[in-house]
């Protein structure tokens, strides 16, 4: 029951992980593939977020009389990384719009030519 | 002053110039602007090379943090070596361009495709040169994001449907990098790789430390097109703009090479991951049935830009064989290989860009009688084709020359056996669009007289790479020194011991 509970924060990490990648893979919609693409991104940032975590510590913001700190670096990091996700789900969605004009469906199994399905 | 920041150059000439390209607007000014950007930093990185080969490891700290707070730009023989290609190719590949994406690419798209060229090539110049596990995402990112938008830029609809599935693909490959480098933070509590190198060391059978170099593989493995993770590579090749195909094929997927090079052996150091781990029986494994597999699917293709994106992803099986083999000469087949495939590739899918050019078709049936109507055309598609065998005098000799020699230091008589057997499936496909060229007339529904060869600015760059590809093969010095630097330095960083047979 400890493993669990220690963890917690890890198994929703992973849970989410999961989720977000059999999305990706099994959707037939494209835009339910980004929002896939995004779960499986959030995942990482709270992997990243959690382990910047200290027991005890609080925000990293010199005062008196506070001796520990949260680590801010993983914020920082994933700052950078949230970034490159809303820039990847942009071009993602932009594609989807091409593809809707060009195929006139964004429903993988609709396209005519099966070579084109992703 | 500039002496002082030459390591930043690479990355922050194209960063800066990729918005000013968009304003100028007109295709013919944003042409000019970005190759004369791209020639500038190809030439820094021929001073980084010499300097790297002169001095050992050049260090630079990004905004004056030393390493290991601050993000560190180190620049040896390695990454010199591979970014001195990659800056040189992407020069010769916008030289090309001008011509080619009038046929190709809508007028009004003309800058927007040379802004994220050099976005492509700041980041993959930023791959290249940081040293930090974390910058090392944001600049794949860069360079992964304007790839997906070089691609979706053909005219071709099926070029979008290409992109997303390599979006899907390429980001997932990031994101898992991303997770073996949070991974590797939360064991180490630092991001310089060699600072990486110096922690993860005590830690060697740490589970933490062994998923995050899961992670980093698999992630890598993708961006790079390893067998069997290359669904990506032959759409997006395909339906890609032809100028935009050469600078991709040879460039992006090295750099991934060289990624899986530089965590392999800088920071997790080679008796972790090949002695403790057994990862070379698995890369070796993947890299012989890439080999076979993708030469196989290259010569059952019609599509001549997808026989050579196939039988890219069976090159990268020799990149990461010699890789497998665990030894300086090994690793320095590879290394050479990066390069010298560059060079033949990147000539290889010129010509085919011009084919399309004159004829309007990729298709084998398209080739036929070509001999005669672009003779220089086709003359450099058949001697860096030869180079893609493996003929002597050709680059592809000296790659595959090293790597059987490599096999045979081991005594691995079967995987020399195999390197060769690889080659004969190359004869094939090279062989079939060879034949289609130079033995078959000109199909009925083709005027003679608008066949002719292609502009000179899509030649001059075509035969600048063939005659590299001629020279290369018959003075090797220079690759093979810097080559042999280059492994021999990743090898030592670590003190590891000739591995016997």
């Amino acid at each position: 029951m400890n493993f669990i509970n220690d963890y917690y924060n890890y198994w929703i990490v992973v849970f989410l992980m999961m989720t977000g990648f059999y999305i990706v893979i099994s959707a037939n919609n494209l835009v339910k593939k980004i929002v896939g693409l995004n779960i499986f991104q959030t995942s990482v940032f709270m992997l990243y977020i959690s382990m910047g975590k200290i027991s005890g510590g609080t925000a990293p913001i010199v005062a008196e009389g506070v001796t520990q700190y949260s680590n801010p670096l993983p914020h920082v990091l994933i700052l950078t990384a949230i970034v490159v996700g809303v820039a990847t789900t942009a071009v993602g969605l932009s594609l989807i719009v091409r593809i809707k004009r060009a195929y006139g469906t964004v429903e993988e199994n609709e396209f005519e030519n099966k070579d084109d399905a992703i | 002053m500039l002496e002082q920041h030459l390591a930043a150059l690479p990355i922050i000439l194209p960063l800066i110039a990729a918005p000013l390209t968009l304003l100028l607007g007109r295709s013919i000014l944003s042409w000019g602007f970005a190759t004369f950007v791209s020639g500038c930093a190809s030439v820094v990185a021929w001073q980084l090379l010499l300097a790297a080969l002169s001095n050992g490891a050049l260090s630079y700290a990004v905004g004056g943090w030393p390493p290991p707070w601050g993000i560190e730009l180190r620049i040896d023989a390695a990454n010199a070596f591979v970014l001195l290609a990659v800056t040189t190719i992407s020069t010769l590949v916008l030289i090309y361009s001008k011509d080619s994406i009038q046929k190709e690419i809508e007028a009004h798209k003309h800058s927007l495709y040379f802004t994220a060229h050099l976005l492509c090539l700041a980041g993959l110049s930023g791959i290249l040169v940081t040293g930090d596990a974390f910058n090392l995402f944001v600049f794949l990112e860069i360079s992964s994001l304007a790839t997906y938008t070089l691609v979706s830029l053909a005219s071709d609809r099926r070029c979008l449907t290409s992109a997303f599935r390599y979006l899907v693909m390429g980001t997932i490959g990031a994101t898992f990098i991303l997770i073996g480098v949070g991974l590797l933070y939360m064991k180490t509590g630092t991001l310089n790789m060699l600072d990486l190198a110096n922690r993860i060391a005590p830690y060697e059978s740490s589970r933490t430390i062994n998923t995050g170099l899961a992670f980093v593989m698999v992630g890598v493995s993708i961006k790079l097109a390893l067998f069997p993770l290359h669904m990506w590579l032959p759409p997006a090749y395909t339906h890609a703009p032809s100028a935009v195909t050469a600078f991709l094929a040879s460039t992006a997927t090295k750099v991934a090479v060289y990624v899986m090079i530089r965590f392999i052996f800088t920071i997790f150091g080679v008796e972790h991951v090949f002695h403790e781990m057994n990862i070379d029986l698995i890369l070796m494994a993947l890299a012989i049935v890439a080999i076979f597999k993708c030469s196989y699917m290259a010569t059952v293709q019609s599509n001549v830009k997808t026989v050579l994106a196939y039988s890219s992803v069976a090159q990268i099986g020799y990149m990461i064989l010699g890789i497998s083999l665990v030894s300086v000469t090994g690793l320095m087949a590879g290394l050479i290989h990066i390069f010298n495939h560059a060079l033949m590739k990147g000539a290889l899918f010129m010509a085919v860009g011009a084919v399309f050019y004159r004829v309007g078709s990729v298709d084998i049936k398209a080739f036929r009688g070509l001999g005669k109507q672009m003779p220089l055309t086709m003359a450099a598609f058949t001697i860096a084709g030869l180079s893609i065998i493996g003929v002597p005098l050709t680059v592809g000799f000296v790659s595959k020359w090293y790597l059987v020699t490599a096999a045979l230091e081991q005594n691995q008589w079967i995987l020399a056996a195999l390197v060769l057997g690889g080659s004969l499936l190359a004869v094939v496909y090279i062989g079939r669009i060879i034949e289609a060229a130079y033995f078959q007339d000109l199909s009925d529904t083709l005027d003679p007289n608008d066949i002719k060869e292609v502009p000179l600015l899509m030649l001059a760059p075509m035969w600048t790479l063939v005659i590299a590809n001629i020279y290369f093969g018959i003075d090797t010095s220079i690759t093979t020194e810097a080559a042999t630097s280059a492994s021999e330095w990743l090898f030592q960083n670590h003190n590891l011991q000739e591995v016997s047979p």
